[in-house]
């Protein structure tokens, strides 16, 4: 049995749909933040795998550019937890319910 | 068959990371259930030819972001667990409801072009070398490069200005916001 690119892509579905699933259940704002990264990570690996797929090396430049795009969102994102936590000393999202009047 | 071996292998550590780093109370294991993650990512990366990619992941998300990470998790605070007392009565099954929905949709509906169409790897293989990316990178994608420059730089002001911003005005506590 060999490795199909349809391998790659249905671990790659459940990756996400794990990531999803973390994002739903959680409250603590940074694990909710790894989930993102998880639900990125499994995204990427469509990426690679349809490139090698389809012979193109796009398929990893776009992995290349999530990256970028994944590392500013994590400083940015991780700047606002900080300071969320500097006002209300938490990390739960359910905690933070100042703007519902 | 080596290929298989090591997919195997490391599909179940990354499946494995994935659901602790969603189940672990506490976040420190979640960060290392994410790191068991990233890395088999990179195993996945060299498997599929893309050297430089699996460089860059090792690199950029097990070194540096997970290193933010666990440091924000320390700053936060280790020791202390999450209140698990659910505010909203029915919403953890029906998120685990939702996902294992998800996960049967998304199967079911692309099942047919992956696990027949594709068949075993047919295209051309492309070496993803440093030398290979970057032709492509600094030829056709010139502009989209500097577009990612623009943003890490914007990136990197934002935080700033949140550092500072959040500091500023006293802290002012009312009644109903107090550490819980």
């Amino acid at each position: 049995m060999t490795v199909t690119p349809g391998w790659y892509m249905a671990l790659a579905a459940v990756l996400f749909v794990i990531g999803a699933t973390g994002i739903l259940v959680r409250r603590n704002a940074l694990i909710m933040f790894m989930s993102i990264e998880l639900m990125l990570n499994a995204v990427n690996l469509t990426f690679v795998a349809a490139g090698r797929q389809l012979g193109l090396i796009e398929g990893q430049l776009a992995v290349l550019f999530v990256v970028v795009v994944a590392a500013a969102e994590v400083t940015v994102g991780l700047a606002i937890i900080v300071a969320v936590f500097r006002r209300r000393a938490t990390a739960s999202v359910d905690e933070l319910s100042g703007m519902k009047g | 068959m080596t290929e298989t071996v090591v997919f195997a292998v490391f599909a179940i550590a990354a499946i494995a990371g994935g659901l602790v780093m969603v189940g672990a109370r506490n976040p420190v294991y979640s960060a290392m259930g994410l790191l068991t993650t990233m890395f088999s990512m990179a195993v996945f990366y060299v498997l599929n030819d893309a050297h430089f990619v699996a460089a860059v992941q090792v690199i950029v998300y097990a070194g540096a972001v997970m290193t933010l990470f666990l440091f924000v998790i320390m700053l936060i605070g280790v020791d202390r667990e999450d209140d698990r007392t659910e505010r909203l009565p029915r919403q953890r099954p029906l998120a685990l409801l939702l996902g294992l929905g998800l996960l049967a949709l998304v199967l079911v509906a692309a099942r047919a072009a992956w696990i027949t169409g594709f068949g075993i790897f047919t295209g051309s293989p492309v070496n993803g070398t440093i030398e290979n990316v970057a032709d492509e990178l600094f030829g056709t994608w010139m502009i989209p490069f500097q577009a990612t420059v623009l943003l890490l730089t914007i990136a990197a002001v934002g935080t700033v200005a949140l550092a500072q911003f959040g500091s500023r005005p006293p802290r002012v506590r009312s009644q109903n916001e107090g550490p819980q």
